[in-house]
């Protein structure tokens, strides 16, 4: 079943084209990996799927409905969650609250019931806790579920951005460089961490990466985008031979990238 | 654990009384200068903790909230008025029917400029808080003065530039401190709920609360709404308090004094809008040395008008680069913090000395 | 009869344009540096108004020696207050530095009320400004026309500054980035610095011509003002100078047109601006002349 279809995407920033007629495709259960150098335009196709921008041209299809332009929270409660590559956490917030806010969506309590605290509102208030309680203990951050989020270390503020998204329970997970500023151990251990997640949360993924051992161990398929135009796609050991992605890409120094 | 609960608890029951018995005490006993300030303190408390609501939790820097207070006050007001006075009032062009004739009681019109407020809240929200930041603090300020505007230039409805006057003293001690009061618990209530960490996300960081699935509009027009409905009971009872109001006092300047309070208390805690609006309030009652020159008998002290103000300035901006986080940055108040207090370790702590370390156990 | 009555309402709505133009650009010259409000603005266009009355009617300085005087002074004030109330937050959340803008914006206020008395005052208008001369059926103060062209020789001044100077070059670089302005070995703090005193001064050419055109001061007098011309930049598309100045005509010519044609509607003259004001940022935005930009996600 396809998951996730971009048509003919297209995306202009003033006079400046950001993204031209790109196609993507995700299917049930899939990881795949999106990647191209600095300002290729990868973090714009996120922007776009979770309807922060409007494309200027094109058509986002989310297991076969239209979602494109849609309202970015409508879209993350049909289903479609993310993490930011410069994290966006609430950081004055507990790392509990960060996670209890991505269960809000699910809330049926009104604001007056919320307000009196009614039988039913807490009731659901119990359940959002306890769920985030799994999720900080899955992420392992259980035990400093008190914390404010600005006081965690960089890899553990990256975990929770997950545990995050996770909490909104999605379908689909779209990381943005996950792997940013880890040491090639921690971006092993990442890898086999979000191959867990794809089968204990039975998620589609779609992720941005710089770090090539993370992407080419871990995607069925790779799209790589240079100047806003997709210049490959295909499986892991094809896209590493293509001579253009060599040429745009892996022929970068890899210290220039971050 | 449980222990610590009670204990809390038995705290919170014993101040609720002992206030209670002094509003008793106050409203029969006290000078009538001192019982009007303290009426001013809590309605300044409610005002404080509606703008904090828009402002601190949800992280909307509006300056409208005069306009708010203003519409409460106007509505109440001419609510409560007797139609006897009424005519009195409007001898330069009369009021409009039916409200010549109409006669509430305090609570239902306290209620109705409320609700006007939230009415004129929403209308306003609409369409500003797409915007951000400073176009925002903008564009709710010029809302607040175009209702200035028109509240001084719809002489049949609110009597113009010369304002409402004979406004009967309904205010007292009962209605300002429960008014307080039931605001503080209806807002904690909202903040420590999920609707609450829905604002205060929105507060840290918009995009990311949108791709949580946080609707942003929706929340911030509550909030706005809500803070706006507040202020409105604020503005009415304030009217009510002091017997007359025109459109001036519902200037930017109002709203800066607001402002003050909720900056010194800490952006993002009602209580500590609440002690800091006491503060503020019971400062500017003794500042106004500060305007009126003093005689001690032997030696006469000038005094300048503005100089309270000079002072409230320079004070805001003091807290703002100093002390950016107020009294309660973003705590509320809680017995554990109280113990744990400076203020209380150097004062009644030092007669106690076991609780002197175990604020935290 | 008519044609003469729109000459002159036309003429003086440029003139109060020109006005608005040159207090707008100070608003927005510091917003497309720092991206903030000045809120304080408003109140060193008064000072400038107060320094121009202690120097002819106090201290008997030559209105030739005093307004040049009152330009360099004001100008100082506004790197004074750039110095007390924004540097030190530079790192700070946004919402902090517009506090303490509204706290420096009170203090100037109330400063003045106790040091010079809340009671207006006549501002001392050279008469080679004040005659009125006759044209057609109508008469006009000679200074309707002067106020043009001065704005028009401080816009020039003001252009050739920013394009061919080094710290022209300095402004646009760091309101474009200040980040790459830093590394590229520009003093921020200077060029912020300088762009206060440079709005300060063209407020101070405004409030000089203000005075004279409305010649009563008085504390409270550059609120609204500031409001207006802060709305002004904003109609024109903030941090645009060109836009500025068409804002500043705009609301101008429009307020004086109002109140000429619907009389009704005097009293909500001051409303007007704001009224635009809402109007614009629903419908535009930036503004006139804004460009649009993507915030980064």
């Amino acid at each position: 079943m396809s998951m996730l279809k971009l048509e003919d995407v297209s995306m202009w920033f003033g006079g400046v084209a950001a993204l031209k007629n790109f196609n993507l495709e995700v299917s049930q259960g899939e990881i795949v990996g999106l990647i191209g150098p600095n300002g290729a335009g990868k973090t714009t196709v996120f922007n776009i799927i979770t309807g922060v921008y409007k494309p200027s041209r094109g058509k986002v299809y989310f297991l076969d409905r239209e979602i494109t332009g849609l309202r970015p929270d409508l879209i993350t409660k049909a289903g479609i969650a993310r993490t930011f590559q410069n994290i966006r956490l609430f950081k004055g917030l507990s790392v509990m609250e960060n996670v209890l806010i991505a269960h809000h969506l699910h809330l049926k309590a009104n604001y007056l019931e919320a307000i009196l605290k009614l039988p039913g509102y807490r009731r659901e208030e119990r359940r959002m806790r306890e769920e985030s309680l799994a999720l900080l203990e899955r992420v392992g951050l259980a035990d400093l579920r008190n914390e404010r989020a600005s006081a965690l270390s960089y890899g553990m503020q990256r975990r929770l951005e997950i545990a995050r998204a996770l909490a909104t329970n999605p379908k689909l997970l779209l990381l943005d460089e996950p792997a940013a500023g880890m040491n090639p151990k921690e971006a092993e251990d990442l890898t086999e961490f979000i191959k867990e997640l794809r089968t204990e949360f039975d998620l589609s993924i779609l992720l941005i990466e710089h770090h090539m051992d993370v992407v080419l161990n871990i995607s069925k398929r790779i799209y790589v985008l240079d100047y806003g135009v997709m210049i490959a796609s295909g499986r892991p050991e094809e896209v590493q031979n293509n001579q253009r992605v060599i040429e745009a890409y892996l022929g970068v120094n890899e210290d220039a990238e971050d | 654990m449980a222990t610590k609960k009670t204990r809390d608890r038995v705290l919170t029951i014993l101040s609720l009384l002992f206030l209670l018995v002094f509003i008793g005490f106050a409203e029969n006993h006290l000078d009538l200068y001192i019982v009007r300030i303290l009426n001013v303190c809590a309605i300044y408390a409610i005002l404080g903790m509606s703008m904090n609501l828009i402002n601190g939790f949800t992280g909307l820097f509006s300056l409208g909230h005069a306009g708010f207070m203003a519409v409460g006050a106007y509505t109440t007001a001419l609510l409560t008025i007797p139609p006897a006075v009424k005519e009195q009032i409007f001898y330069l062009v009369p009021l409009v029917e039916p409200l010549d004739r109409l006669n509430l009681p305090f609570p239902i019109a306290l209620f109705v400029g409320g609700l006007l407020a939230a009415l004129v809240g929403g209308l306003i929200a609409a369409p500003t808080l797409r915007l951000k930041g400073d176009y925002l603090a903008i564009a709710t300020l010029g809302f607040a003065e175009i209702i200035r505007v028109v509240f001084t230039n719809t002489q049949n409805i609110t009597n113009g530039a010369l304002g409402l006057k004979g406004i009967p003293a309904l205010t007292n001690l009962w209605w300002s401190f429960g008014t307080a009061a039931f605001t503080l618990v209806i807002l904690l209530s909202l903040i420590n709920s999920s609707y609450g960490r829905a604002l205060k996300a929105s507060r840290e960081d918009e995009i990311a609360a949108e791709s949580m699935g946080t609707h942003l509009a929706k929340h911030k027009t509550f909030a706005f709404v809500l803070g706006a409905f507040f202020a409105g009971i604020g503005g009415g009872l304030l009217g009510n308090l002091l017997g007359t109001i025109d459109p001036k006092m519902f200037s930017f300047t109002f709203t800066f004094n607001i402002l003050l309070i909720i900056v010194l208390g800490g952006m993002g805690s009602l209580t500590g809008s609440i002690i800091s609006a006491f503060i503020v309030t019971i400062a500017n009652e003794y500042l106004r040395i500060l305007d009126e020159s003093i005689n001690l008998g032997f030696i006469v002290i000038q005094g300048k008008v503005g100089m309270r103000a000079v002072v409230f300035s320079a004070l805001l901006m003091f807290v703002v680069l100093f002390y950016r986080h107020g009294l309660m940055g973003s705590n509320e108040f809680s017995w554990d913090r109280f113990f744990a207090s400076k203020l209380y370790r150097r004062t009644l702590g030092r007669f106690t000395p076991g609780q002197r370390k175990g604020g935290y156990a | 009869m008519a044609f003469d009555l729109f000459l002159q309402h036309l003429s003086n709505g440029i003139s109060l344009g020109s006005l608005y133009a040159l207090i707008a650009i100070g608003y927005t010259m510091v917003y497309g540096i720092l991206r903030l409000i000045n809120f304080a603005h408003g109140d060193i266009f008064m000072m400038a108004t107060y320094f121009a009355f202690f120097g002819i009617v106090t201290f008997h300085i030559p209105w030739y020696i005093t307004f040049p005087l009152v330009l360099v002074l004001t100008a100082a004030l506004g790197i004074g207050v750039e110095a007390t109330a924004y540097r030190p937050l530079r790192e700070a959340p946004k919402i902090s530095i517009l506090i303490s803008a509204i706290g420096a914006s009170f203090f100037l206020e109330n400063l003045t009320i106790v040091l010079f008395g809340g009671v207006p005052k006549p501002f001392p208008a050279p008469k080679l400004f004040t005659d009125v001369v006759q044209v057609g059926s109508v008469s006009i103060q000679k200074l309707t026309f002067y106020i043009p062209v001065v704005t028009v020789i401080s816009l020039l001044g003001l252009v050739y500054l920013i394009n061919k100077t080094k710290t022209g070059m300095a402004m646009r670089a760091v309101s474009m980035d200040q980040e790459t302005a830093r590394v590229m070995g520009i003093n921020i703090n200077h060029t912020i610095a300088f762009t206060f005193g440079l709005g300060s001064f063209l407020a101070a050419v405004g409030g000089i011509m203000w005075g004279m055109k409305f010649p009563q001061i008085q504390p409270l007098m550059g609120v609204i003002p500031g409001l207006k011309c802060f709305i002004a930049a904003v109609i024109g598309g903030i941090g645009n100078i060109g836009g500025a100045v068409i804002g500043g005509f705009i609301l101008g010519i429009g307020e004086i047109m109002l109140v000429a044609f619907l009389p009704n509607l005097t009293g909500y003259r001051d409303a007007f601006a704001f009224i635009l004001l809402i109007l614009i940022l629903l419908y535009k935005p930036t503004g006139i002349l804004g460009e649009k930009t993507a915030e980064k996600v």
